[in-house]
C-alpha cells in the first residue's frame, strides 16, 4: 500500500486552520525560523480518513477475533472505559493545575480517581501503598528496582546483585541492569519451577533482591513462594513480584499475603484497558509498610474535610519518575472495569482464565507436546510434536498457519526454557465455542502438518504480506522515508 | 567445523596465534548459532582489551551475542569489510570473516585457551 | 458477570472435560495463601457506572480559560483524530509481533517515524517512548553509551519536571551532572564551555525553553563536537512548524513531549515521548523502531527491525529496559500531522506566535506588569513579572475563570513575582483582552 507521502498532492488542504484575529507582529527573529516547511503530507481530510481505515484493516486486534497471545492477557477491552475516558471533564483537564495555589480543588474529580484506585489496588494486592505513576510494565518494574535500591541505601546496605529466574520476561533482567544491579540467573526445574536448592546457594549477602512471577511464564504457581520470599527475606532481601501473570490469581489470592515486598500490575493486561498497538500501558506499582516511604512524588492523600490532594513532601522517596500522576487515561478505564467488576466479579476473573486455560491444555494435549501437564494457571505452553518437527513444522509454521485459519497465533519461542514453545493465554472472557473453533484449527494444523507440512510452511496465504524478510530488514535499514 | 592449529574459547571465539600477534573471529558453530548476521560492531584500534573482556558486538534479525577478547592486549586492525558484508562471517567465519588483530600483551593468557581437539569435545558435551 | 461468556453450564461441562472442580484447579495455591473476602464495593452496571464517573468528571473545572502551558498544551484536536484512533483495530491489538498481522500498525509507525524526521530534520527516529521527560533520560543512556563518558551538561532552562525526573533516574548510576543557569533566557555560552571538557558526554538543551524564549543552538553544537561530546535538544513539536530545527542546529539527539501533536491534556497521559537521532547512532538508541522489507513475494512490508538491541533478546545487555512504546498516541500524532499537512502546522506555529506576541505586548502595557527577560523572541509562552506575588494573582484570576499562567517560583528561586503566560491558537482576541482587564484590576 502506498505511503500516506506518496499520496500528498501540492496545495491539497484537510483542515482549515482560524483566519488570525490578531496582527501578526514580528516576534521572532529570522535566525531562529527554519528555512523550508516540514515536509508533511497534503491531503484532504478525505484521504487521511480512507487512507487509516484501510491501514486498519490490514490490523487484528481483540475485537476481530481470539488472540490467545501467552503473557499478554488480551481480554476484552469494555467499550464503555473509551467513552467514560473521552469525557470532557478528565480529557480536557490541565495537568498542572493542582500544582496551583488552592489548584487541588479545582481537580477534585480527577484526584479522587487516582486515591481510589490506590485503595482498591492495596486490596486486591495485599500492599500498603501504590504509585500510579509508571507508564508501561517495565516503567514499573524499573520504578520497583529503584525503590529496592532507595530501601537498601537507606539502611546502609551493601547490595550489589539481584536474581532473576531463567523463565523471566527479558525486561526483569534488564530492568535491574538499568538500576545498575549486576543480573544473577536461578535455573528452572525440570518441571519449569524456580529450583529452590539452587536458589538456596545464590543467596548471600549481596542480594538485593528477587524478581519473580508467579505464576511463572510456564502458567505454572510455585506453592513454595513463601519460603521463597522468607529466604529473600533473611538475607534483607526484597521479594519483587511481577505482576505480568497477576490475571491467573486475581481475586483469588494476593501477593501481599505471599510475602511480597514490591509488586507490578499491568493495568492493559490484569484489568483490561487496550493495549494501543503497543501502548500506551500503565503498570502501577504497590509495596508493603517498610516501603512506603519510598514511594515517587507525588502521592494522593485524603484531607480529613474528606478533600483529595497531593502530598509532594516525601524526603525518603525515589523522586520523580514521571512528569504527572501517571497515564492517568488509562488508570481511568481501569477504575471504571474495577467498579463494574465488584467484589463478586473480581474472583470470577481468574476462575474463568484458569478454567479456559486447563480447557486448552486438556484438550490439546494429546496433539502437542505440553511443557507441562500438570494443572496450569492462566496460561499453558505447547510444542510442536517430534513428528511435526521431523516434518519441519516449528512453532512459527503452526503460528503462521493459524492466521490463515482467523486466529492470532500464540506467543512463540517464549519461554526460551522450552524448544518450540506456543504459549497461550485465553484469558477469562473468550466463550468455549470460540475456544473450541481455535482447538479444532489447532489440531487441524497437527493433522497436516504430518501429510501435507508443505502446506503449513506456506501459510499465510490469506494475509495482505507473507513472511517479510526481516534479515534483509536489519542488514539494508530503510526506517525513513526518502523520495 | 573446527580448524586445527587454533586456539578457541568457551564463548566460541577462535583465535590464531602469530608470535605476538592474535586473529579474533567467532567459531563455525557460534555462527550458526546466530543465523544470518546483520550487524557487526567492531572494536576501536588501539584499544586495549583484557582477556574475556567485550570486544564487541555479532547481530542477526533474532539474536545478538557480545564477542569476548580470547587473550589479553591492545586492538591493532579491525575487519572493516564486515560493516558492509557482515555475511563474511557466514561465509567464511575463519578467513574472511575475521573480526580482529590483537598484539598480545600477556602472552600467559594464551594457556587458558582450549585446543582444536579440546573444542571439539567441548562442543560434544554441550 | 460481566465481561465473561461462558455460561454457568458451560463451566461445568469445561470442568468435566478436564475432570476436576473449580477448587481443584487452585489447589497449587496453599490453602494458607488464599484470599478472603475483598473489601470492594459491589459491582456496578454500565448504566450506573457512567452515571457515577460523569458526576465525578464534574468536579473537575475544565471550563477556565487555559493560558496554562508549560510543556503541555491545549491545542485543538480536529474531530477527524479521535475518529481514526477509535477504530478498535488499532487500539486493541498488541505490539506488532507477528507481521502479517499488523501491517497497519507497523505501516503508520514507518511513516510516524518519516514525520518525525520530516519535523525535526533528522534521520532516524524511533516509534515512541513514553513521554517527553524519559526520552530525555533514555537520550542521556544513550549518550553515554555512545561516549563512553560520564558527565552530563544540563540547562536550567530545560523543563524542570524533566530535570527532576533525570535526577531520580541516574541516582543509582555513576553519572556527574552538572546544572547552567541560562542568563536572558539564552543558553549560557560561558558556562557551558567552561564545563565543556574531555569527560563530556552531552549537553542538553531545551527550545523554545521552558521560559518560552528560542534560540539557536548551533555554535554550542559545534563546540561539543569538537571536545567529542554530544548535544540532546528536547523542543516542541509544534513550535517546528516555523523554528529553526534542531537537526539543522547539528544536535546529536533530539526528543521531546508530543502531546502538543493530537492528544488531549488527559490530568497528565497518556502522552508521546518522541525521539531521533542520526544515523550513526541508531544501533544505540532505545525502543522499537520498525523498518519497510520486502515478503516472499516481494511485496512491501513492514517489520520491526533492530530487535536485537532489545530487552527480550539482549536481557540484561539491552539498551534500555524499554519494551513498548505509546504506540497508539504515535498513531494519533502521525493523523494529526497528515490532518494539518505541511501548510497547516507552518500555520497552527504562525498562529501561536502571533497570539501570543499580541498578548505579551497587551499585558505589558499594564502598569506594573514588566517582561522578565530583555530579549524578546519567544514562541507561544513568555515571562513576566507582577508587581507582587504571582502565585497569589493566579488563584485570584482563576475566580475570575482564567488559568492564567504558572508561578515560576515552585521551580525557581528569585522568581516569586513571576508567572509564565501560554497563548494557543484555540485564544482569542477577545480572551487574551479580557485576561489583560481582569489581570489589571486584581493587581
Amino acid at each position: 500500500m502506498k505511503l500516506l507521502f506518496e499520496k500528498s498532492v501540492k496545495g491539497r488542504r484537510a483542515i482549515q486552520v482560524d483566519n488570525s484575529d490578531v496582527p501578526t507582529t514580528i516576534n521572532i527573529n529570522s535566525d531562529f525560523l527554519r528555512k523550508n516547511s516540514a515536509e508533511l503530507p497534503e491531503l484532504s481530510e478525505l484521504d487521511v480518513v480512507r487512507h487509516f481505515t484501510a491501514l486498519s484493516r490490514m490490523n487484528f486486534g481483540v475485537d476481530t477475533n481470539f488472540y490467545p497471545l501467552g503473557s499478554c492477557t488480551m481480554k476484552y477491552n469494555p467499550k464503555v472505559c473509551e467513552r467514560i475516558a473521552s469525557y470532557p471533564g478528565f480529557a480536557h483537564l490541565h495537568p498542572l493545575l493542582p500544582q496551583l495555589r488552592m489548584g487541588g480543588m479545582l481537580t477534585q474529580g480527577a484526584l479522587q480517581v487516582l486515591y481510589d484506585m490506590d485503595i482498591f489496588l492495596r486490596e486486591i494486592t495485599g500492599m500498603a501503598g501504590f504509585t500510579l505513576q509508571p507508564m508501561a510494565g517495565a516503567h514499573g518494574e524499573l520504578t520497583g528496582i529503584m525503590i529496592m535500591a532507595a530501601y537498601h541505601r537507606n539502611k546502609g546496605n551493601k547490595k550489589t546483585t539481584v536474581l532473576v529466574p531463567d523463565s523471566a520476561h527479558g525486561t526483569n533482567p534488564a530492568s535491574a541492569a538499568i538500576a545498575g544491579y549486576k543480573v544473577v540467573v536461578v535455573p528452572s526445574d525440570d518441571n519449569g519451577i524456580m529450583d529452590i536448592k539452587a536458589l538456596k546457594k545464590l543467596i548471600n549477602n549481596e542480594v538485593a533482591g528477587l524478581m519473580l512471577t508467579c505464576p511463572n511464564t510456564l502458567g505454572l504457581f510455585n506453592s513454595h513462594i513463601k519460603e521463597i520470599c522468607d529466604l529473600i527475606h533473611s538475607v534483607d532481601g526484597l521479594a519483587y513480584y511481577d505482576g505480568a501473570n497477576l490475571n491467573a490469581i486475581v481475586g483469588k489470592a494476593r501477593p501481599g499475603d505471599f510475602g511480597f515486598d514490591i509488586v507490578h500490575i499491568n493495568l492493559h493486561k490484569t484489568f483490561a484497558t487496550p493495549h494501543g498497538g503497543g501502548g500506551p500501558g500503565s503498570g502501577p506499582v504497590g509495596v508493603n509498610e517498610k516501603l512506603v516511604d519510598f514511594l515517587p512524588v507525588s502521592v494522593v492523600v485524603k484531607r480529613d474535610d474528606g478533600t483529595y490532594a497531593l502530598e509532594y513532601n516525601r524526603p525518603k522517596s525515589i523522586g520523580y519518575i514521571a512528569p504527572f500522576y501517571g497515564n492517568f487515561a488509562i488508570i481511568l478505564r481501569a477504575y471504571v472495569y474495577i467498579l463494574m467488576l465488584g467484589k463478586e466479579g473480581l474472583g470470577k476473573v481468574a476462575e474463568n482464565a484458569v478454567l479456559n486455560a486447563n480447557y486448552i491444555l486438556a484438550k490439546l494435549k494429546k496433539h502437542y507436546k505440553a511443557a507441562s501437564e500438570n494443572i496450569c494457571k492462566h496460561e499453558c505452553v505447547f510444542s510442536p510434536t517430534d513428528e511435526m518437527l521431523q516434518n519441519g513444522v516449528h512453532a512459527l509454521d503452526v503460528a503462521k498457519s493459524l492466521i490463515d485459519r482467523g486466529f492470532h497465533p500464540p506467543t512463540v519461542y517464549f519461554p526460551t526454557i522450552v524448544k518450540e514453545a506456543l504459549m497461550i493465554e485465553p484469558t477469562e472472557t473468550e466463550s468455549k465455542e470460540t475456544i473450541d473453533e481455535f482447538i479444532d484449527a489447532m489440531i487441524e494444523i497437527a493433522e497436516i502438518a504430518k501429510t501435507e507440512p508443505e502446506k503449513i510452511k506456506q501459510s499465510p496465504i490469506t494475509t495482505p504480506v507473507c513472511r517479510p524478510d526481516e534479515t534483509a530488514a536489519a542488514k539494508n535499514l530503510d526506517i525513513s522515508f526518502h523520495i | 567445523m573446527v580448524i586445527e592449529g587454533l586456539y578457541y574459547t568457551e564463548e566460541h571465539e577462535w583465535a590464531k596465534i602469530e608470535g605476538d600477534v592474535a586473529t579474533i573471529g567467532i567459531t563455525d558453530h557460534a555462527q550458526e548459532l546466530l543465523g544470518e548476521i546483520t550487524f557487526v560492531e567492531l572494536p576501536m584500534v588501539n584499544k586495549e582489551v583484557v582477556q574475556k573482556g567485550e570486544l564487541g558486538v555479532v547481530e542477526s534479525s533474532k539474536a545478538a551475542s557480545d564477542v569476548y577478547s580470547p587473550v589479553a592486549g591492545k586492538i591493532t586492525k579491525v575487519n572493516s569489510e564486515l560493516e558492509s558484508a557482515p555475511e563474511k562471517i557466514n561465509e567464511d567465519c575463519y578467513n574472511a570473516g575475521w573480526i580482529c588483530t590483537i598484539k598480545i600483551t600477556d602472552k600467559s593468557t594464551i594457556d587458558n585457551l582450549m585446543s582444536s581437539k579440546q573444542y571439539e569435545a567441548y562442543l560434544k558435551s554441550m | 458477570m460481566p465481561f465473561i461468556s461462558n455460561t454457568k453450564e458451560q463451566q461445568r461441562d469445561m470442568l468435566a472435560e478436564i475432570g476436576l472442580t473449580m477448587d481443584k484447579l487452585f489447589s497449587d495455591i496453599p490453602k494458607d495463601l488464599r484470599a478472603g473476602e475483598f473489601n470492594l464495593p459491589k459491582g456496578l452496571t454500565e448504566h450506573q457506572v457512567r452515571d457515577a464517573l460523569a458526576e465525578i468528571a464534574g468536579k473537575n473545572y475544565i471550563n477556565l480559560t487555559c493560558f496554562l502551558g508549560g510543556g503541555f498544551y491545549d491545542h485543538f484536536i480536529p474531530a477527524a483524530v479521535y475518529a481514526i484512533i477509535s477504530r478498535s483495530e488499532f487500539y486493541t491489538a498488541y505490539t506488532p509481533y507477528q507481521p502479517e498481522l499488523s501491517q497497519g500498525t507497523l505501516q503508520a509507525i514507518y511513516e510516524y517515524q518519516s514525520a518525525i524526521c520530516r519535523l525535526t530534520e533528522m534521520e532516524a527516529a524511533n516509534a515512541s517512548l513514553y513521554d517527553g521527560g524519559t526520552a530525555i533520560y533514555e537520550a542521556v543512556m544513550m549518550a553515554l553509551r555512545i561516549t563512553g563518558r560520564n558527565k552530563v551538561i544540563i540547562d536550567d532552562s530545560v523543563n524542570p519536571i524533566y530535570r527532576v525526573m533525570i535526577d531520580s533516574y541516574t541516582k543509582n548510576l555513576s553519572i556527574q551532572l552538572e546544572q547552567v543557569n541560562c542568563v536572558d533566557g539564552q543558553a549560557n555560552r560561558d558556562e557551558i564551555y567552561k564545563k565543556l571538557d574531555d569527560d563530556t558526554a552531552a549537553v542538553i538543551l531545551q527550545n523554545p525553553n521552558f521560559f518560552g524564549c528560542v534560540d539557536d543552538f548551533s555554535d554550542i553544537a559545534e563546540a561539543a563536537h569538537k571536545k567529542g561530546a554530544l548535544l540532546i535538544v528536547s523542543c516542541y513539536p509544534v513550535s517546528l512548524g516555523i523554528l529553526k530545527t534542531p537537526g539543522a542546529m547539528g544536535a546529536d539527539i533530539v526528543t521531546g513531549e508530543g502531546q502538543s501533536l493530537g492528544m488531549p491534556m488527559s490530568f497528565g497521559g497518556p502522552y508521546l515521548g518522541f525521539m531521533a537521532t542520526k544515523m550513526k547512532y541508531i544501533r544505540k538508541m532505545p525502543g522499537r523502531i520498525v523498518g519497510q522489507t520486502k515478503d516472499k513475494l516481494d511485496r512491501r512490508s513492514f517489520v520491526l527491525t533492530l530487535q536485537a538491541r532489545e530487552q527480550h533478546i539482549r536481557r540484561d545487555k539491552a539498551t534500555s529496559n524499554i519494551c513498548s512504546n505509546e504506540a497508539l498516541c504515535a498513531l494519533t500524532a502521525l493523523v494529526y500531522m497528515s490532518l494539518l499537512g505541511k501548510e497547516g502546522l507552518k500555520e497552527t506555529a504562525q498562529l501561536c506566535a502571533d497570539k501570543a506576541s499580541y498578548a505579551y505586548h497587551k499585558l505589558t502595557a499594564i502598569p506594573g506588569v514588566k517582561a522578565h527577560f530583555k530579549q524578546k523572541w519567544f514562541f507561544n509562552e513568555f515571562v513576566l513579572d507582577l508587581p507582587c506575588e504571582a502565585a497569589d494573582v493566579i488563584a485570584r484570576l482563576i475566580e475570575k475563570g482564567f488559568a492564567a499562567g504558572f508561578p515560576l517560583s515552585r521551580y525557581y528561586k528569585n522568581m516569586e513575582k513571576s508567572i509564565l503566560i501560554c497563548v494557543t491558537e484555540k485564544r482569542t482576541k477577545q480572551q487574551i483582552g479580557m485576561l489583560a482587564e481582569s489581570l489589571e484590576a486584581c493587581l
